[in-house]
Formats: C-alpha cells, sequence, structure tokens
C-alpha cells in the first residue's frame, strides 16, 4: 500500500528518464540526503563519524570504482588497493610540493594520477580477460605498493614510507574535526555516487555493459572496445585515488603503503560481490554490510548475551561469522544485497495482494 | 510505399577465406542491390556465417575485394563497418542478458551519439536532451515491433522469440542501409516465422532496408527474398531469383535434393 507506483503516470521520456522514477524512492531518497548531511552530524558520537560512518563512505567511493570496472564493464582486477594508494600519495605530493594548491585540486590530480596509472595497468585487457586479466592487476598491486615502499621521494623520504596527510583547509575553513571530515567525505562521495548513476544509465553505462555481456555483438555495433574498456579503467581507477585520498586525509590521517597491499583489494572485491555487482546502491550497501558487521559483532558480545561466550571463542566470533556470511550468501544471493533490496521492492509493490 | 530495387549497393569479388588450411570460402562474388532482400542459403557448414562475418569485418578474407557504397575496400573491421551502416543479428541470439529491452536499443544507436563520459556524468543540457531525443527515436521502433509491453524487461527473462525480435530492433536502431540477419527464424514456431517474416518485409519496405539473410526455411526464403544465393563447401553453386534458384539442377542435387520436386 505504501510502496506503489500505480497512478503515477509518465507523460514524458523526461519523466521516464528521471533517475529514480518512483516518487516514495525520491522521498526516501530525500530524506536519506538530509538525514545524513543534517541530522547525523548532530546526533553520532565522535567516534561513530570518525571510526565508522567516515570510513564507510570512503570504502562505498572506493567500492563504487571497483563495481564500475569489475560490475559495468565487466573487468575483474584485483589492484583496487594499488589505485587507492596511488591517489593518496599523488594528492600528497602535489599538497606538498606545489604551493598554496587548494586541497580539492590536489585531490582531484590524486585522483587524474590513478587514473592514468589505472590506463597503464588496463592495458592488458585488451589481450586478456577474466582470471587471467586479474592476474594482471595483481601485477599493478604489487607493483605500486612495491614502487613506493622503495623509492623514499614518494613519501618525502619519511622512514618505511609513512606519509602524514597534511591539514585539509578549503577556503580558511579547516576541516579537522571529526564532524567536518565526515561533512566533507559525504559531499564529494554524494557527488560521485550522483555522477556514477548518470554514467550507468547514459551511452557511457550502457556501452560498459554492452562490452561486459558480450563483446562480439558490442563491437559488431560500434563500440569500439579499445576506448570503453580503457575509459572504464581511468574512470574506476579516478574513483578509487579519491577514495584512497580520502582514506589518508579524512580517515586515517596516516598511512604507508602495506596499508594499501591485497587485503584491501580483497575486502573490496567482497564488498561488491555482497552488495552486488553492476549497482551504484550496491556499493555502499557492501561497504556498510563489510565495515558494520564487526561493529555489531562487538556491541553484541558486550551485552547478556556475550558473556555466555567463551573469550577465547569471542575473539575468533567476527572471522567465523564473517566466513560464513560470504559463503551464505554467495549460495543464497549471488546477486547481492541489491537484488534483496530489489525483491523486497517487487514483493512491497504488490503487498497486500500479490496475485 | 512501392519498393524500389536499385543500383548495386555491395558487391563482393573473388572473396577467398581460409582458417589455416581449412577453406571456408572459395574465389566468391556476388552482389546486392539497393532495396532488396537477398538470401544466402546452403547445407551447414557451406560458408553462409562466414560470409556474413566477411561483410561486417569480423572475418578478414585473404582475397577478393569488397565494395561497399562505392567504397572499395580489402578488409573491414566491425567498427568501421557499424559506422558505414551495416548491422547485423547472429545466429545465436548475441543480446546484452543483464540489461532491459529498452537499453539493449538504445545501445543500437551508440555510433548516433556525441556526448562524452564527462557530459553523461553531469547528465545535463545537451547529454540530457541526446539520451531523450534518441530515446524518442527507439520508442518508434519498439512501437514498430510491437514490444511495448517489455521495454522495461531485462532480456534475459524474455522468451527465445522476443529475444530474436528485441535483436532486430537493436539492429535496426542504428538505422542501418545494409541490415544482414543470421538466420532470423531458426528454431521459431510457425506463428513466430510468420510474425518475423512481416517485420522483415515491413522493415525492407517502410524503411527501405536492403536485407541481406540467412535461412534454412525453404517456404521462407523462396517467399520473402528476391535473388538468392546458394553456397555449398565454400564455393557459390547458384544465384538468381529463387525460380531459377529452385530449377537450377546443380543446386537441387547439391541441396534441396528431393524436397524441390
Amino acid at each position: 500500500m505504501i510502496y506503489r507506483e500505480a497512478g503515477q503516470f509518465k507523460a514524458s521520456y523526461e519523466e521516464d528518464q528521471q533517475i529514480f522514477p518512483i516518487k516514495q524512492d525520491r522521498i526516501v531518497m530525500a530524506t536519506l540526503v538530509v538525514a545524513t548531511f543534517l541530522v547525523v552530524p548532530f546526533v553520532a558520537s565522535e567516534y561513530w563519524l570518525q571510526a565508522v560512518l567516515t570510513p564507510v563512505l570512503v570504502f562505498a567511493l572506493a567500492a563504487l570504482g571497483l563495481n564500475i570496472l569489475t560490475g559495468y564493464a565487466g573487468q575483474l582486477s584485483l589492484g583496487t588497493g594499488a589505485f587507492m594508494a596511488v591517489g593518496a600519495y599523488a594528492t600528497y605530493n602535489f599538497l606538498l610540493r606545489l604551493d598554496g594548491l587548494p586541497f580539492l585540486v590536489g585531490l582531484a590530480l590524486g585522483g587524474l594520477s590513478a587514473a592514468a596509472v589505472g590506463i597503464v595497468f588496463g592495458l592488458p585487457s585488451l589481450r586478456i580477460k577474466g582470471f587471467y586479466l586479474a592476474m594482471a592487476t595483481l601485477a599493478a598491486q604489487f607493483f605500486i605498493i612495491w614502487v613506493l615502499t622503495k623509492f623514499p621521494w614518494f613519501s618525502n623520504y619519511s622512514s618505511s614510507g609513512i606519509i602524514s596527510a597534511q591539514r585539509i583547509e578549503i577556503l580558511g575553513f579547516a576541516f579537522d574535526t571529526p564532524v567536518s571530515k565526515y561533512l566533507l567525505t559525504l559531499a564529494i562521495v554524494s557527488l560521485l555516487a550522483l555522477a556514477a548513476k548518470n554514467l550507468a544509465r547514459t551511452n557511457t553505462g550502457r556501452s560498459w555493459m554492452a562490452v561486459r555481456d558480450m563483446d562480439v555483438a558490442a563491437e559488431v555495433i560500434g563500440i569500439p572496445l579499445m576506448k570503453t574498456k580503457l575509459l572504464a579503467f581511468a574512470v574506476s581507477s579516478f574513483y578509487c585515488g579519491i577514495a584512497g585520498g580520502l582514506y589518508a586525509y579524512t580517515y586515517l590521517g596516516t598511512v604507508e603503503p602495506d596499508g594499501f597491499g591485497l587485503d584491501l583489494s580483497f575486502k573490496i572485491l567482497f564488498m561488491i560481490i555482497i552488495g552486488g555487482m553492476g549497482s551504484v546502491l550496491g556499493a555502499f550497501l557492501g561497504a556498510a554490510f563489510i565495515l558494520l558487521l564487526p561493529v555489531g559483532i562487538n556491541v553484541l558480545m558486550h551485552t547478556s548475551v556475550g558473556a555466555l561466550v567463551p573469550a577465547t571463542l569471542a575473539s575468533n566470533l567476527e572471522l567465523i561469522v564473517f566466513g560464513v556470511l560470504i559463503i551464505f550468501f554467495l549460495i543464497v544471493e549471488p546477486h547481492g544485497l541489491t537484488r534483496l533490496w530489489q525483491i523486497g521492492k517487487e514483493k512491497l509493490r504488490l503487498w497486500p495482494f500479490p496475485h | 510505399m512501392a519498393r524500389v530495387i536499385g543500383d548495386v549497393i555491395l558487391d563482393l569479388q573473388n572473396i577467398s577465406l581460409s582458417f589455416g588450411g581449412v577453406k571456408a570460402l572459395t574465389n566468391i562474388s556476388f552482389d546486392v542491390r539497393e532495396g532488396e532482400i537477398r538470401a544466402i542459403i546452403g547445407p551447414n557448414g557451406a560458408g553462409k556465417s562466414s560470409m556474413l562475418n566477411v561483410i561486417n569485418g569480423v572475418y578478414h578474407p585473404q582475397q577478393g575485394r569488397i565494395v561497399f557504397r562505392g567504397q572499395e575496400r580489402r578488409r573491414m573491421n566491425p567498427h568501421e563497418a557499424a559506422a558505414q551502416g551495416i548491422a547485423r543479428t547472429f545466429q545465436n541470439i548475441a543480446l546484452f542478458k543483464g540489461m532491459t529491452v529498452l537499453d539493449n536499443i538504445m545501445t543500437g544507436r551508440n555510433l548516433l551519439m556525441r556526448r562524452n563520459f564527462l557530459w553523461n556524468a553531469l547528465y545535463w543540457g545537451p547529454s540530457r536532451r541526446e539520451e531523450i531525443a534518441h530515446r524518442r527515436r527507439v520508442e518508434e521502433i519498439i512501437d514498430f515491433l510491437e514490444i511495448q509491453n517489455i521495454r522495461k524487461t531485462p532480456v534475459g527473462r524474455l522468451p527465445y522469440g522476443l529475444q530474436k525480435r528485441v535483436e532486430l530492433a537493436r539492429a535496426l536502431a542504428a538505422e542501418p542501409s545494409l541490415l544482414l540477419l543470421d538466420e532470423p527464424m531458426a528454431g521459431m514456431n510457425v506463428e513466430e516465422k510468420q510474425d518475423m517474416c512481416r517485420f522483415i518485409l515491413d522493415v525492407n519496405e517502410q524503411l527501405g532496408t536492403t536485407i541481406v539473410l540467412i535461412e534454412h526455411d525453404m517456404g521462407v526464403v523462396m517467399d520473402i527474398s528476391d535473388r538468392v544465393v546458394v553456397l555449398d563447401y565454400g564455393r557459390k553453386i547458384g544465384d538468381g531469383s529463387p525460380d531459377e534458384v529452385r530449377n537450377d539442377p546443380v543446386v537441387i542435387e547439391a541441396y534441396l535434393g528431393g524436397a524441390a520436386h
């Protein structure tokens, strides 16, 4: 009864092509935007802002980047962490070496550097696909981390490649509290998510999906494979680069190359698998799920239920539950949380008269 | 609208194609005139699909010339062929399974769309206008092929016959001057075949599109095509109107067998 599109007639293609064609979706989205920008900063504790919400946003952005490449364009990549590292270190160096460079420009340049590196490591995708391409991107993962560790210039000659993020200042306003950092991250991630959604529903996104679903047919109807794949690598790496910049500047503050290792790439890959391939929403759901699950288990362990669990088991419980849930998801809903969400909406649309 | 058969639009001269030692096509020449329906027939493995693949540049013949709209080329690549107005469908349906019918057909218009990804990321001004304008054209094709009710359905969920029709829609979306159909009626029941025949004839008559088709159903081929090329073991053994081909003793011997009597 609540979620109905009955009676919402579309009189023009403009109305039918809008980003959320169903009125209730628009209301939910508007509420969500208002809540995250205006309510959350006042009600959430510093711990939640700094250690939970900001990283969820940062990881959602990285997952979005990987989802563009793997979910939309069908090119499997294990180099996400490395592209994030390029973004973080490039932002650091641009801000360090160009005096008076505005933070946002530095961040964008970091993203563009990641995009350039992404294009280079995307070149093998023109000849190989699937697991073999994953191997090629794995090479990127190890090579880039090695370069950042090996050449101290990138970390301004600090010990073992650690960089400390400079103070963020935009138009004279310093972003040094958890609330301001959260809001900055939220603003950037929201804008980029909107851009990704727009890309996905226009010609660019359709070309990516065409290459993913049937590359021979895509070529025959005139989609240039090389350009399309490299564009996917560039845009994806740009998103990962920005995510890497935010990871260093608004979340951790201090990062080292090893922090961007293969573990991070896998973590982000899990996010899009659990969240849903080829969906903007999936990146957010996946990131939230993977980052909030340990928090949830932790909270549970501190209640009376947790008292019943032996301490030795409790420390490993997180890993156990995590592994079981991933397997559960892959079996029950291989299309991820997004698919569950869609099924829920379909059901809601018919409720309470399913026939 | 009366059908007008014009000049030669596609001329294939002495095409030979081999894969390693296997000769798929040997010294084949034929032409296609503007506005006609040209059929290619032949037993399995005769080289029909290879012929289509040569025309739209998926395969590159070792010998021979292809003249399309007065432009001669030894080899085409698929992208060039598409840009020059050659569209096709595939024997095994090659739709984009994860996308809706509407998105599949919209993808067919990608060569006509000019806005780059930066405009698309903003979905503002020119990009938005372009999407809407193309949506309007795509809706005309959807009306034409009578698939309005499934426009938002992912193609993977559609039955086979409808998928074939969506594939035709995607090819038409590019507004091609030459349409290649690889077994458009394979695996269909009689009713679906009738529908598809009607659509092919409508496309040819109302849009004036030149059509080259491969088909195994002799009844269909003889009914709708203007001229027929017969291939056998990679060689051309017959060429002419359906009646001429039907009565050609070489063709009867090689292919039609007793069925023609």
